[in-house]
């Protein structure tokens, strides 16, 4: 059994995980703020993700991302190569798959920041960017980090949306997931088994771990 | 200042000249929200907010200056101290302008002033509550402010921390010689500090005088 398609798996969920933990913060904090109009419309958007069907959004990431559409075309003129069937390509749908953990953990957090804290910042001079990174993101981190967890958690557990943007070339986009069916189909059970060993044990013993440091963060945090 | 919050209408005219004015009233009379118009987080429907030379509200020429621009400090009434920063850094956090080595030296002399120094190194969960007013003190006076504003600060401490406290901020005011505007429910305490004290009721100046005669 090749360990690449775990690696893989690994690398992509990862990467992903940050894409969506700084795209999804970002959004969350422009929703933070009363001045955006049509914030609910926009916080709607940013979820949809959780209710589609995974092949859904992978035709939509299809549409939107391939060859023939226009980021796909202007990522072809930039970079010489295509988003579609490539690891980047992996990446960005398990990073939109898992944008709606992110985004939902980061907005309660934020939420849940005393709003005499900001105030108190405020008044003692700082100034808006200065309140959000000293005080209201620090304050709102484990949420967010939380929001991180799920998001790994969702990317590495991710067969449809990935199958559709990203295929399975062998050793260039097979991930666990798809390496696990593919083997199934093939008839070689005992790699398949193999492969969902492994990837639930080191999922398991990732998402602990880091479940263990943002419990031992927040208690020394606040 | 006037603005409707809610069925309140406010429709005040304050003067305060350097010292302690007390504002005194029923829960709901507005006087939160009158520092909160003073201190730029509430904005009126009209007025004006003078500081000595300064203005930092004149509604009807545009003029609004930015929180964080108006040299003031605010006392909360549950302190909002930051629970994810020592003491030393609360204090440290409206002196930005300094240089870090002289942020530090200023923030210790200050909670040296307030008796504790000793607890530079803590955070606020770990502090009893009338360690934590101390703090909250010498944070406010870590930005060097214009205009102090206090919201029932001291509502939840005992009669004895109180006449402390009480006794610590007027001597502070004295020497610094600035505008002190103090949110009180008690009429003693205002009596104790306030050289001047004004009732507000339902969003109105009702009385005003002297701490000595009352209001």
């Amino acid at each position: 059994m090749s360990w690449a398609p775990l690696v893989l798996s690994l690398e992509i969920a990862t990467l992903a995980m940050l894409v969506s933990l700084i795209i999804g913060t970002a959004l969350a904090v422009l929703l933070d703020s009363r001045r955006v109009p049509g914030r609910e419309v926009i916080y709607s958007v940013a979820l949809t993700p959780l209710v589609l069907p995974p092949t859904v959004l992978g035709y939509y990431l299809l549409v939107v991302l391939g060859g023939t559409s226009f980021i796909g075309r202007a990522f072809h003129a930039v970079t010489g190569s295509q988003i579609t069937f490539t690891f980047t390509g992996a990446v960005i749908a398990a990073a939109i798959g898992s944008l709606p953990f992110v985004v939902r953990s980061a907005r309660v957090g934020l939420e849940s920041v005393d709003p005499d804290l900001r105030d108190a910042a405020r008044t003692l001079g700082a100034s808006p960017l200065r309140v959000l990174f000293t005080v209201t993101l620090p304050l709102a981190a484990p949420a967010i980090f939380a929001g991180g967890m799920l998001a790994f958690a969702r990317a590495l557990g991710d067969y449809g949306t990935t199958q559709m943007v990203a295929g399975q070339l062998i050793d260039h986009t097979s991930t666990a997931s798809v390496y696990v069916m593919n083997e199934l189909y093939a008839g070689r059970d005992d790699a398949a088994r193999n492969m969902a060993i492994a990837t639930t044990i080191v999922g398991v013993t990732l998402l602990y771990v880091a479940n263990r440091l943002v419990k031992r963060f927040s208690r020394a945090h606040v | 200042m006037t603005l409707s919050r809610g069925e309140l209408a406010i429709d005040v005219e304050l003067v305060c000249p350097p010292g302690i004015t007390c504002l005194m009233g029923p829960s709901g009379a507005g006087k939160s929200t009158i520092l909160g118009v003073l201190a730029g987080l509430t904005l009126p429907t009209a007025g004006t907010v003078r500081v000595g030379d300064e203005t930092w509200l004149d509604r009807a020429n545009g003029v609004d200056v930015p929180v964080h621009e108006r040299r003031l400090s605010y006392v909360f009434q549950g302190l909002a101290l930051f629970p994810h920063m020592t003491a030393q850094k609360n204090v440290e956090y409206g002196m930005h302008d300094l240089p870090p080595a002289q942020r530090a030296e200023k923030a210790l002399a200050l909670l040296d002033r307030m008796g504790v120094k000793s607890l530079a190194q803590r955070r606020p969960r770990t502090l009893s509550g009338g360690e934590r007013q101390r703090v909250a003190l010498a944070r406010a006076l870590g930005r060097q402010p214009r205009l102090m504003l206090l919201d029932e600060p001291f509502s939840a401490l005992d009669q004895a921390l109180r006449d402390q406290l009480g006794a610590l901020v007027k001597d502070l005011v004295a020497e610094l010689k600035i505008p002190l505007l103090h949110v009180t429910h008690s009429l003693e305490e205002a009596k104790q500090l306030g050289e001047r004290i004004v009732r507000i009721e339902s969003g109105r100046v009702v009385t005003q005088g002297s701490g000595k005669s009352g209001p």
